[in-house]
């Protein structure tokens, strides 16, 4: 992949006047520090002439916490109070700005914001420290070691003075090539609970801007007029009846005729001239099949040779132990397609600047596929093209699209016409539900012998579906050997000591685009894996709990002490074993991005009747947590994310076309659904690891676990709905 | 047409056909972008305003019909008691995500304690069940309104 570079200057605040610290990294990664002037790098850290902090957060805010973390570090460091501190979010720069975890890509996603981010901020942010305290140092006369700074104000013996004072002289300091950094015991921000979040009275009082928001100045609504069945290609269109809606401007078959574009003046304007529009479509080469093909496809594979032995098994010898063994467990499991449905609808906005340059407005996930992406469609440098990140309103990898998919219909929509007008695109509810980049269905086959003792003896384990990562940029660093990582992750690389174990893979053919969908392979591999290990313990006459921690029992080895940890945590906090009378339990553990979540749901009602989810325990194990509130809040909304889909949602197609339309069909989770949810952190003086994502893995297994328990029905088969399961 | 509306204490002069949604008016000719649009079907309740102090979906309420009513958006709820004790105890318990649909949280749950000062968990539930949240902070809006009941009962 080869990236381009851009220069510097698309920070949103210009340079106030007087001077300005900047503290960043060089390409090289190595510190730098500038004035406003002078300064040829982006910054991580920026200090006005006023005193002024403000954190240049690389990562985009969908709710999962950076515009409050990242700032964190950087205050921590620099010894602010977080009122002390704003934020703005990035331009694109995939040389400073990339995820390190990425390579020279930026981007945010695999619960990763904090983890790459927490060296890299708590330096710019010592730097910046140190050169204050340089400056101050020179100016009283005194030794930089006797120089301290405490909520914003440089102190040092009788002296006192707010950081402004140093801003002009440290800015002409070189940057320390390796800035100290606070102890951990000192810190008085990262870890602490009392620290709220930065976008909260924005985000409560509607004042927060999203994509959605933006209003340019003469602006045209774009909306696509798409076909019924992927793969549709538009051939002509009638717009005599669009011609009658006041408001409506035009419409063109857009250049790769994937669809037809309709200009409007305001979004209602664009919503009736586009269901007014008639267009004729070429179907030959559409997606055809009904879901129920394509499941069978999948589950058709399951009985097959598996393509790719994952782990390099003996098969046949695994095989045989299964044989042998005294009983053996087996179910076949079915996870249907699966819609994001971040609550903003995709949009995004494009001008053309006088002097040529194109600017993208969007809450962007992934600036560096727009980018590269735009240097082809409209033939320019990448330093003509700019991207304003705006708050997100949701994602769960949505708009994480290599291909920049809503962001290259935008553009295509755009180039089209003569730039005059802006062109925002504006997607509906239906066509996010409709329009693919779903979570892919897939199937599991697994089948696990048992021994007199109630040992597991072999753990012969099949997977198929469709892989999200072949085909895109991320194909080099997931797949290897042909196995696509991302499809058995949580099984291929979990913690559990389990005796012969074989693991296969296939890949089934393409049925709809596919994507990353919250916590991506753990969505089904951990229903699998942590429905298995309940039958298991169920046939061996176990309690889960202990016969999970007896796969969990080497104590040198950490990842597996973590995963014991947070089980017994979880277990402890929710009196596990101890439900009262008519309720049941159900426990689910799984490491993913690094983190180790255990969850236990409690129930009450029964499957035909309606069940009540009274209450979910988890316990996460995240390194260190930076802002504890956040981390709990992440854990509350992936657990809500993961028990919300299983209970009823998915994604079906009739002759390739997607049978649901909004959210009447694609029922989220309601505020009554789940009654409580307790989250407890374990203390770790770890680095941080993921916690946008790995609440989501156990939730489901840890209710599909309590309904077995209560009733004995074993649910393969994905939304539980389907099994004749109600909830109340 | 050229319509006369009532809103946030202040009359505007629109030009909408009618059959046009309230939601519409609001975001792209007023300009008052904290109402939001997630569905189109009344069934998020991202887009919810105030009629007369009641909650209602401005995706499905159309500009003819509002002539006569007081409209309150979430730009001026704050200005109300209720309102403010709503959106402090949004801060106080950092119940927001990514808040898109938290604008319309805010004015149903502000509609709730309008008509119940002291509501239990099953109201606020049954209350709150229109108002859709991905991020799932559910949990989080439950306090919320708890913890503005007892700001406005102190």
């Amino acid at each position: 992949m080869t990236i381009n570079t851009t220069r510097r200057g698309f920070l949103k605040s210009a340079a106030a006047a007087g001077a300005v610290l900047l503290v960043g990294a060089r390409p090289d990664g190595a510190l730098a520090a500038a004035s406003s002037e002078t300064a040829q790098f982006n910054p991580f850290v920026k200090i006005d002439a006023d005193g002024t902090v403000t954190a240049i957060v690389k990562h985009f805010e969908k709710g999962q916490g950076p515009a409050t973390g990242l700032p964190t570090l950087i205050a921590e460091e620099i010894g602010l109070r977080m009122d002390q501190i704003e934020y703005e979010f990035a331009p694109s720069d995939p040389q400073v700005y990339n995820n390190l975890l990425f390579g020279p890509f930026q981007g945010t996603g695999g619960s990763t914001a904090m983890a790459n981010s927490w060296m890299q901020y708590r330096q710019a942010g010592a730097a910046a420290r140190e050169m204050l305290i340089n400056a101050a140092a020179q100016s009283w006369g005194v030794a930089a070691s006797d120089v301290t700074i405490e909520e914003g104000i440089v102190n040092a013996g009788d002296k006192s003075a707010p950081i402004a004072d140093f801003v002009a002289a440290a800015s002409q300091l070189e940057a320390p090539v390796e800035p100290r950094l606070k102890d951990p015991a000192d810190f008085r921000l990262i870890g602490n609970e009392a620290v709220r979040r930065k976008d909260s009275a924005i985000k409560g009082n509607g004042q927060a801007m999203y994509a959605m928001d933006v209003h340019l100045p003469n602006q045209m609504i774009a909306m696509i007029k798409r076909p019924e069945s992927r793969g549709g290609i538009a051939t002509g269109f009638d717009d005599s009846a669009s011609k009658e809606v006041k408001g409506y401007i035009n419409a063109t078959v857009l250049p790769n005729q994937a669809g037809v574009a309709v200009y409007a003046e305001n979004t209602w304007a664009a919503i009736q001239a586009r269901d007014a529009l008639e267009v004729e479509w070429d179907m030959s080469g559409a997606e055809t099949r009904d879901s129920d093909q394509i499941k069978a496809e999948i589950m058709d594979a399951l009985e097959a040779e598996a393509t790719y032995n994952v782990n390099k098994a003996d098969v046949a010898a695994v095989s045989a132990a299964i044989e042998g063994a005294d009983q053996v467990v087996e179910k076949t499991f079915y996870f249907p397609l699966l819609a994001h449905a971040p609550m903003e609808p995709l949009n995004c906005t494009i001008e053309q600047t006088a002097e040529g340059n194109i600017v993208l407005h969007d809450g962007s996930q992934m600036p560096t596929g727009p980018h590269m992406a735009y240097q082809q469609i409209f033939q320019l440098p990448p330093e003509k093209i700019q991207i304003n990140t705006m708050l997100a309103g949701g994602s769960f990898g949505r708009r994480a699209t290599p291909d920049a998919d809503y962001q290259v219909e935008a553009a295509l929509a755009f180039v089209v016409t003569d730039r005059s007008r802006p062109v925002k695109l504006v997607w509906t509810r239906e066509d996010d539900i409709r329009s693919g980049y779903y979570r892919p269905a897939f199937g599991h086959k697994a089948r696990v012998g048992l021994n007199a003792e109630g040992e597991i003896v072999g753990w012969q384990h099949q997977v198929a579906g469709q892989s999200i990562m072949k085909g895109t940029p991320f194909e080099a660093v997931v797949v290897h050997g042909g196995v696509d990582h991302s499809s058995v992750e949580g099984i291929a690389d979990s913690p559990y000591e389990i005796p012969g174990m074989a693991l296969g893979l296939t890949d089934t053919p393409k049925a709809t685009s596919v994507l990353w969908w919250r916590s991506v392979g753990h969505t089904h591999t951990a229903y699998t894996m942590e429905t298995m290990m309940d039958l298991a313990a169920q046939a061996a006459g176990r309690d889960p709990v202990e016969f999970r921690l007896a796969h969990l029992s080497d104590a040198s080895d950490p990842d597996q002490q973590r995963k014991a940890a947070v089980l017994k945590l979880a277990t402890e906090k929710a009196g596990w074993g101890t439900a009262p009378e008519g309720r049941s339990q159900g426990i689910a553990v799984h490491k993913s991005f690094g983190s180790y979540v255990a969850e236990v749901v409690e129930i009450s009602g029964d499957p035909e009747s309606g069940i009540k989810i009274e209450k979910v325990t988890c316990a996460v194990d995240c390194g260190i947590a930076v802002n504890p509130d956040v981390v709990k809040a992440q854990m509350e909304g992936g657990i809500g994310y993961g028990i919300g889909h299983v209970m009823r949602d998915q994604i079906t197609l009739t002759s390739g076309a997607v049978d649901q339309y909004n959210f009447p069909d694609y029922e989220p989770l309601r505020i009554g659904d789940i009654a409580a949810i307790d989250v407890h952190i374990v203390p770790s003086a770890e680095a941080p690891t993921g916690v946008g994502e790995p609440g989501t893995p156990p939730s489901a297994p840890a209710l599909a676990n309590a309904i077995t328990a209560m009733s004995g029905l074993h649910m393969a088969e994905l939304p539980m709905a389907e099994n004749g399961v109600s909830f109340v | 047409m050229a319509l006369t509306l009532k809103l946030n204490g202040a009359t505007h002069t629109v030009d909408a056909e009618p059959g046009t949604p309230l939601l519409w008016v609001i975001r792209d000719e007023l300009k008052l972008t904290g109402t939001k649009f997630g569905c189109g079907v009344a069934s998020c309740g991202a887009c919810t305003v105030h009629l007369n102090g009641e909650p209602v979906r401005s995706c499905q309420t159309y500009i003819e019909d509002v002539e006569d009513a007081e409209i309150t958006t979430i730009e001026a709820v704050g200005d109300d008691k209720i309102g403010a004790a709503v959106q402090q105890a949004w801060v106080e318990l950092d119940v927001v995500q990514c808040g898109y649909c938290q604008s319309g949280q805010v004015m149903s749950a502000v509609g709730l304690l309008s008509e119940n000062a002291k509501p239990s968990v099953e109201e606020i539930d049954t209350y709150m069940a229109g108002n859709a949240c991905r991020c799932a902070t559910y949990q989080r809006i439950r306090a919320g309104i708890q913890r503005a009941s007892d700001i406005l009962e102190a």
